[in-house]
């Protein structure tokens, strides 16, 4: 078999046979404990700093960000937002329980539609997971309520996110996901699509000069919604 | 495989140096790239340490890469995924036609991917009645120019604008022909929408890996287009091509060496899009493909373990070693011959297909040492080519002027009075030759040399050995 004669071949060149079973458990082990290796400094700061030092970053990429206080003020956010960009008043929303229970009924002009986006969909709200304020990078897992292609089909994206699901470095928002989600297939905790993105979409392969907008969102919105009292500014 | 013109270099080198447009391509691109890096590395006091660390993860990767493969296996096939494992280039289009056949595959959307160059499943898919698209917007021109990749991160590296608008017209003929490009955006937006209906009706994407996660069963990919992930969504079935060494433990392994990744490849802090990938569609989720697959990939590299050239498995293809190539910036990466252009391809391209067909390339260095001093997980490059070198040698590939005029020097350094005389000599006529000049741009007996760059002139002071001795003197 295929398998056999490439597992042979790195093991003449390892100069040895399979593992010994000891090795195998150490090796074990280093996947099930996955040590973390050095994490920079940037991110191990207070936690008004940490939403901050996320939105700074988000601002350098290229995305935008509102800051609400209320839940309740989310829907007219996101009717000001369009308007301000000149997009009509029609969005395709992650069918998550999150967003669904925002009273958008206040908002009668807007049009929500919770599901998959099409190609035809020109907004997606999407319900953002985790962030990591190292790098203003968002974590979004796919989820039947959190569909992948709302990150990748419609020309702007907005995003919904909590300041609690902020993070310092990528490996708090691993850690995160690792406790709270539970496949159905694997029993593990990776589901199958996990999206890290910072800023909207881009090319630099004409002329290495950097152009918004290639493929996926031309523009990425965030709204945050201060649900963390200790990250509040001056908290 | 793809073609090879690597015996080519020289040839090729020259044609490059003497093409304007290339050249333009060159300048301007080369610049954005140093400067991106330098930048990046300056917000990030830790990149140092997170070189060694990168380092090490792979070391500790490579030395129990049996271990590490056969877990991710297992992991893929939990999460509902197939592992394809494939010896060969030809197993691996193998594998790829097969998938697309079983999926009644018209049109497959492809991200970018440097092994799918290696193993050229492009033609070998249109060969068989199936339409591959390239939609990273760089390798989307390539294709329609018929061309290769010239550098692994940027595969249109040596395009100029004018050069996308005439492809773009000539290719794209439902289109008004008298359109007018004011800018780069609206090129870019007329790949957008020719695009977007290819997408849309892709049976299969196929994607490369940056890295595949054994902990996990997952495939990542680092892009800042979102081609491959609309690639990867959207169809029915989704294939990763990865090589065997992509593989790291645990996702704490991939994040460290991501934080080294962008920063080395385009400057950025972070790609756009890093996306991790782990079997096919949940029961409940509303998108996603419905069949995942990995072709997992030796193509020689299991021969690099416990060779002269093992080091070379770290390579995470950011592209570092050959912005910063003072030879590549020059020649652009045509001219090596092959799929992977600049240092890392003159160590990779010699491992993968025999230094008979490919002994220029260790050879076209200044061993300056730059490359080795950007990359993100230290691959001592200079030093692995001075070791395909001693191979040439060895096999007795090296030409015989040289192989002569080696042996000249050997016999002079070998009489070391009589070396400082010599050179002493040859020194100061060089110095009257030049008559104050900096370099010559041509010289009797060194056109060789001189045809395709200056020879500086001696500096005045001596030799290293006459200024040597004067300075113990002085001291």
């Amino acid at each position: 078999m295929t398998k056999d004669a490439i597992l042979a071949s790195i093991r003449r060149g390892l100069r040895r046979g399979p593992l010994p079973a000891d090795q195998r458990a150490m090796l074990d082990g280093r996947l099930a404990t996955h040590p973390r290796h050095l994490i920079p400094a940037r991110s191990r700061v207070p936690r008004p700093e940490q939403v901050a030092l996320f939105i700074h970053n988000v601002e350098k990429e290229f995305g935008t960000v509102d800051r609400v206080t209320d839940a309740a003020d989310i829907p007219a956010a996101v009717a000001e937002y369009l308007a301000s960009q000149n997009l009509p008043p029609r969005v395709v929303m992650a069918p998550h329980p999150e967003l669904q229970a925002l009273p958008w009924a206040g908002k009668p002009l807007l049009d929500v539609e919770a599901r998959r986006a099409e190609a035809t969909d020109a907004v997606s709200v999407q319900h953002g997971y985790a962030a990591i304020a190292e790098t203003g990078t968002l974590m979004l897992p796919s989820d039947p309520a959190r569909p992948t292609t709302l990150n990748v089909l419609a020309e702007t994206e907005i995003v919904v996110l909590r300041t609690s699901r902020i993070h310092g470095a990528y490996e708090e928002a691993w850690d995160t996901l690792r406790r709270e989600r539970t496949d159905p297939i694997t029993g593990g905790f990776m589901p199958r699509n996990v999206m890290l993105v910072t800023g909207p979409s881009r090319s630099a392969d004409i002329e290495q000069t950097l152009e918004l907008g290639a493929h996926g969102p031309r523009r990425l919105h965030i709204i945050l919604l201060d649900d963390d009292p200790a990250a509040l500014p001056g908290a | 495989m793809v073609e090879i013109t690597s015996p080519a270099f020289k040839e090729n080198a020259a044609r490059a140096l003497s093409d304007p447009g290339l050249q333009k391509a060159l300048g301007k691109a080369k610049g954005a790239f140093l400067q991106r890096r330098a930048e990046a590395v300056s917000r990030l006091p830790e990149f140092e340490q997170l070189r060694d660390i990168g380092r090490d993860i792979k070391n500790h990767t490579i030395a129990n890469l049996d271990f590490y493969l056969e877990t991710f296996a297992a992991n893929v096939e939990r999460a509902g995924g197939t592992v394809h494992w494939c010896s060969t280039a030809e197993d691996a289009r193998a594998a790829v036609l097969e998938i697309c056949r079983n999926a009644g595959a018209k049109t497959v959307t492809k991200g970018k991917s440097m092994i799918s160059e290696e193993i050229a499943v492009n033609d070998h898919l249109e060969k068989h009645g199936i339409t591959p698209v390239e939609t990273d917007l760089g390798e989307y021109i390539i294709q329609l120019r018929r061309e290769h990749p010239s550098h692994i991160i940027a595969p249109a590296f040596h395009l100029n604008r004018e050069d996308w608008e005439a492809d773009f017209r000539r290719m794209h003929t439902d289109l008004d022909p008298n359109r007018v490009f004011n800018e780069r955006r609206d090129i870019l937006a007329e790949a957008r929408t020719k695009l977007r209906s290819r997408f849309l009706a892709a049976d299969v994407g196929i994607t490369g890996a940056n890295f595949l996660i054994a902990e996990t069963g997952s495939s990542v990919i680092v892009t800042n287009e979102g081609n491959g992930d609309l690639t990867q969504t959207l169809p029915r079935v989704h294939i990763a091509l990865a090589s065997i060494e992509k593989v790291v433990p645990t996702l704490e392994d991939a994040t460290s060496l991501l934080r080294l990744l962008a920063r080395s490849a385009t400057g950025q802090d972070f790609s756009v899009y890093t996306t991790f990938s782990t079997g096919a569609r949940r029961p409940a989720d509303l998108d996603g493909p419905e069949e995942y697959h990995v072709v997992l990939i030796d193509n020689g590299r299991s021969n690099m373990i416990g060779s002269d050239f093992q080091e070379m498995l770290r390579c995470i293809r950011c592209a570092a070693c050959m912005n910063h190539c003072p030879v590549y910036g020059v020649t652009g990466g045509h001219a090596y011959g092959w799929v992977y252009p600049g240092p890392m391809g003159s160590v990779l391209t010699p491992s993968l297909v025999g230094i008979d067909k490919t002994a220029l390339l260790p050879n076209a260095s200044t061993f300056c040492g730059k490359c080795e001093s950007v990359c993100p997980v230290k691959i001592p490059l200079p030093g692995l080519m001075r070791h395909w070198r001693e191979r040439e040698f060895e096999r007795h590939l090296t030409p015989r002027a040289v192989r002569r005029n080696l042996g000249l020097w050997a016999w002079f350094a070998k009489r070391p009075g009589l070396y400082r005389a010599v050179t002493r000599t040859a020194m100061a006529a060089l110095s009257w030759l030049s008559r104050g000049k900096g370099a010559f741009t041509s010289l009797p007996l060194a056109g060789g040399w001189t045809a395709g760059r200056d020879l500086p002139a001696p500096e005045p002071g001596g030799t290293f050995m006459a200024r040597y001795a004067k300075m113990q003197r002085g001291r």
